[in-house]
Formats: C-alpha cells, structure tokens, sequence
C-alpha cells in the first residue's frame, strides 16, 4: 500500500498522469538515454537550450544525452493516412542551465499525438494538458496561443523576417513601449501599429479574445486561424477545464516549428511555467515525415517547489531496545506498531536529528 | 497581496513616489529605521528595497511579482520576464567610451572593459568586431587610462566621470531608463491588480511626457 502523505509531489502527480494518459489510450513510451547527436544538431533551435551534451561511443560515434523527447518520439512514428500515434512518457532530459551553465538533469512527462490528426484530437491533448495541471493543483491557468493568428496578423503588416523576429519579441515580453519603438522603425501603417498594440493587450477568456479577435477581420488567413481557434475552445467550453483557460499572444514559440496552437500552464506558487506544448507540424516536415503533430511536456521537477505542508515529525514512534533486549521482541513490536498505521525508527541510541512524537523504550 | 521589488536609491524613491502618487502608497517606507518590508493592507502592497542588480532575479523567482529596474540591467541579463512599461525616468545610455585619442584601427582586436559583459559582447558581435571582454566590478573609467582596454562600455549620465577623466563617449550602443517587469506566472494569478497597478502607472507616464 502507498500511502499518498509520503510521496513527493513530483511522484504523486507521476502516477496520476501515467493514469490519465492510459484512460485516453495513450501508449507509454520508453527510450534510451542516448540518441545520435545528430538528431540534434539539425533542429538545434527547437530545443529549449542550444547545448548539448555529447560523448563518443565506443565505435567513434558522437552521441548526445538527450535534451529533449519529442524528436526521438517523431523519429519513430509511423505516417499514413487515419494513422495516428498516441504516446505518453516520463523520462529525465539533459541540458546545460541558461543561468548558472551547469549540467541538469530534469524529470519531464507528458505526450504527443503524432500523424493524420484532426480537431478533435487538438482539443483531447489541450483537454489532457488542462486535466495534467488539475491533477498538480486545482489552482492552475492554461494559456493558449496561435502562432497562425500572430503570423498572419505580422504578415500583413510587412514579409520582413527582421521585423517579425523583433515584433515577437516584444510581443512575449508584452513590452508595448518597444513594439511601437519597432513599428517605427520599419515604417509600419498606423492602423497595422495599433493592430498589434491591441494584439499584445489581449489577455483573458477565450470568449473575450475571440470576440475581439474577430473584429481584426484582416486578412483570410486570420479569419481561418480564428475560426479554427474558436472551434476548438467551443469543445473545451464543454468541460470543466474551461474555467481556467485564457488566450495570451505572448505565448509565442520559434515560427520555423510551430504552425498553430502553443500551450503554457501555469500552477499558483510555482513562479515559471511548468507545462510547455503546442502544434509542430513544421518540425515534422523538417525532419521528413508527412504527418501533423501536437504535444506537451510537463517539468515535473519544478513541481517540488510547490509549498507541501512541513511535517512535524520524521516518526510516529522511536523505538529503542537495548543490546540485551531479545531481537524477536523488536521484530514484533516494529511490525505490531507497522501495523498500527505507525511509522516507526527501532534504535538503540536516541538519533540527534530525528524528530519524534512518541519514544518507546523497550525492556529485556 | 502584491510584492513589489524597488531599487536602493535615487531612483527606486522615484519610482515609490510615482506609486504613492497612483494610491499604491505605503507611509511606513519613509521612516528611518532598518526594516526591509514594507507593508500596506488597505491598498494591498508590500514594498521591499533590493540591490538594482537584484530587481530582476527577485522578480524572475517569483520573490516579487513585479518591479522596476533599469534597462541596462535586463540586457544584460535577460530574465525571463514580462517588461511591461518603461516608467521613462532614471534616463541615461550604455555608451562606448574611450581616450580623446582613441582611434578604432579595426586590425587588432579591441580590448573592452565592462560591468556589462552580455551587452558588450552582443553589440560588437552585431558589427562582426572581434574583442576581448575585460570584466570589471567598478571604477571601469581607469581602464583606458591605465591601458587595461582600449575603450570601456558603460552607462553614461551627464558625461561629467567621463569629462573630468579625459574620455569621451565614441558611440551609443542603445538608450535606457527605469522599466516595469513583472512575473509571468504572477501576472497568470493576480492579472487584474498587476493591470492596475500598470495602468495607473502609464497614465502617470503619458502625463509627464
């Protein structure tokens, strides 16, 4: 029996997810701890960091510690039409930390469905994404953005890649100040600088983005995006998860990647984001397969970094023996005590660290 | 609650001055004694005094959920957070300075002292120069006149360090003053006082201008 009070909040959450991805159908997916560097190498900007950790084997060949799960999942999945791969994983990645460049091991889960995928399985990964953060804590938000409703909004203001890098820039950082600095600077309309000012203040349910959304009305690839957009979140509004999803522009990845919707799930005390996901069905076509594909990852490591209430005691019960008292009495006792709901430290000194609620102390 | 991270100083009494002004005002803040926090149930802020550095590592981390630091400080170390308005005070620019006689032969490769070494290096990657950061923690204006760099990259106010050491500024690499940052899972949480708090701010701001 486990008893949920001594797990850690990252393996209580493991467990809950493994369930919930399998209720859908979802196939676990296991890899190895190696891949060839080269994987990496040619989609170096879809990862989160740019280093990777490498090593020759013993044949000479570079390999990596794997950064990253998703390729090594499309690397193997299959393509054809109705085909569809639905898979679910929890292993650790490598990377080098942005911030003190030291090597990390992190413990990731989630899952991607990968191949001739339509509507409804956008919505069940966005629906999974949102159940994913509830099982972690009732307080979370989903964000959902489009990079097709940025994109298309962006393309009708100029084809520049410049300009759009830098727009999106600003646009993640909701740094209006330095978006109208940018349009400035290439010469944008008027009307397309004020078209995205009120692009990076759209932040909030997605009946309210949308509605606004609609109102944009500028080009067909826009009014697509949305439409598309506004269907899913019709499905979504079905489910109780619905509450806790707001749409946010500033919520853009790498264009060269992702071709639709992106996700980030945010949990109340955990002060980054602990599930990232999206469309990607660009990478796909960079690495050769004919197929669309959508997934998330969670970073189940930050999760210990949710407060989890102090416990007072490390046992319930210190029981000390002396050297004379009869080992069978001992081997009794502690499994009476097991028995009892007790946790129980059978010692014959009192440790200095250990903090108890209850000492016994046994006799010959 | 929102936790706000100031900067020691002139400036971040500037920036609690503008707060106070928009009804975010906490009385306790300016009275001499040895306390870090400061706290305002009616109007739901608590105010803390950090190292400039520091605004954007509190905020990042979730310590505070918003701050104000300067933009020098969140190019150079790019944190991962929203920068929501610029408060267009604490103005001054990251320059590039050297001797009156310095002349950029662009043969050898530029020795260049700074506190900014993110900064630095970005900008003379972006004009392909090759150089070699020297990294200091202060007095960066020595450097040149004792031959450790050929120039120093550094925030310039008023010129006056610059003028009184026989320096000048050689080019301007980007303009700078107080910024806004805030948290983004904070902004998830507590959206609606983090608007405020910006609104009133901006209106603030436009009405200087």
């Amino acid at each position: 029996m486990i008893l949920e009070s001594y797990l850690k909040n990252e393996e209580r959450v493991l467990f809950n997810l493994r369930s919930l991805y399998s209720k859908y159908g979802y196939q676990p997916f296991k890899m190895s701890k190696f891949e060839e560097y080269d994987l990496y190498a040619k989609n170096k900007e879809f990862l989160v960091s740019d280093s990777v950790i490498t090593f020759t084997d013993t044949h000479g060949k570079l390999l990596a510690l794997k950064p990253d799960v998703t390729l090594s999942i499309i690397k193997n999945a299959t393509e054809g039409k109705g085909v569809k791969n639905k898979v679910f994983y929890n292993e650790n990645v490598y990377r080098i930390s942005g911030s003190t460049s030291e090597y990390k091991e992190i413990m990731q889960a989630g899952l991607e469905c990968i191949g001739d995928i339509d509507l409804y399985d956008m919505y069940e990964v966005v629906y999974l994404s949102a159940k994913s953060l509830e099982s972690i804590s009732k307080d979370y938000v989903l964000e959902i953005s489009d990079m097709r409703i940025l994109s298309a909004i962006l393309e009708t203001i100029t084809g520049d890649d410049n300009f759009k890098n830098e727009a999106v820039d600003c646009i993640k950082k909701k740094s209006e100040h330095e978006l109208l600095d940018c349009c400035k600077k290439y010469e944008a309309t008027e009307q397309a600088t004020k078209m995205l000012a009120d692009l990076i203040k759209l932040y909030g349910t997605p009946d309210e983005v949308i509605k606004k959304l609609k109102k944009m009305n500028v080009s067909k690839e826009l009014d697509l995006a949305v439409e598309e957009l506004s269907k899913l979140c019709q499905l979504l509004k079905l489910t109780d998860e619905y509450a806790n999803i707001r749409l946010d522009f500033s919520l853009a990845s790498d264009m060269n990647y992702y071709n639709g919707i992106v996700l980030g799930g945010f949990i109340n005390g955990i002060c980054e984001c602990v599930l990232f996901g999206g469309r990607y069905d660009k990478l796909l076509s960079k690495m050769g397969k004919r197929a669309g594909g959508v997934g998330f990852a969670i970073y189940t490591d930050l999760l210990n970094k949710l407060h989890k209430e102090a416990k007072e005691y490390d046992v319930d019960v210190l029981l000390l023996y002396k050297d004379t008292t009869g080992l069978d009495k001992v081997q009794k006792a502690v499994e009476w005590l097991v028995s009892q709901g007790k946790t129980v430290s059978a010692q014959r000194t009192i440790p200095e660290k250990l903090r108890y609620k209850e000492l016994k102390e046994m006799e010959d | 609650m929102i936790n706000v991270a100031l900067p020691k100083g002139r400036l971040g009494e500037k920036v609690y001055n503008m707060f106070a002004k928009s009804g975010y005002e906490c009385p306790s803040i300016l009275e001499n004694n040895r306390k870090l926090i400061f706290e305002n149930e009616r109007t739901g802020v608590r105010f803390f005094w950090v190292k400039p550095s520091d605004v954007s590592i509190y905020v990042e981390r979730g310590a505070a959920d918003i701050g104000v630091c300067g933009k020098d400080i969140l190019l150079e170390y790019e944190p991962d957070v929203y920068e929501m308005l610029d408060l267009n005070i604490g103005k001054c620019r990251m320059a590039v300075a050297g001797k009156k006689s310095f002349h950029d032969d662009n043969v050898s490769t530029l020795r260049v002292a700074t506190k900014f070494a993110n900064i630095a290096r970005k900008y003379y990657a972006s004009k392909c120069r090759d150089i070699d950061v020297i990294k200091l923690n202060g007095s960066i204006e020595l450097a040149p006149i004792l031959d450790l760099s050929d120039v120093i990259v550094d925030i310039v106010e008023t010129g006056t360090t610059l003028k009184e050491n026989d320096l000048e500024v050689v080019e301007t690499i980007v303009p700078i003053s107080a910024r806004l940052i805030v948290n983004k899972a904070s902004f998830k949480f507590k959206t609606k006082e983090i608007e405020n708090i910006a609104k009133e701010l901006k209106a603030q701001v436009e009405s200087n201008d």
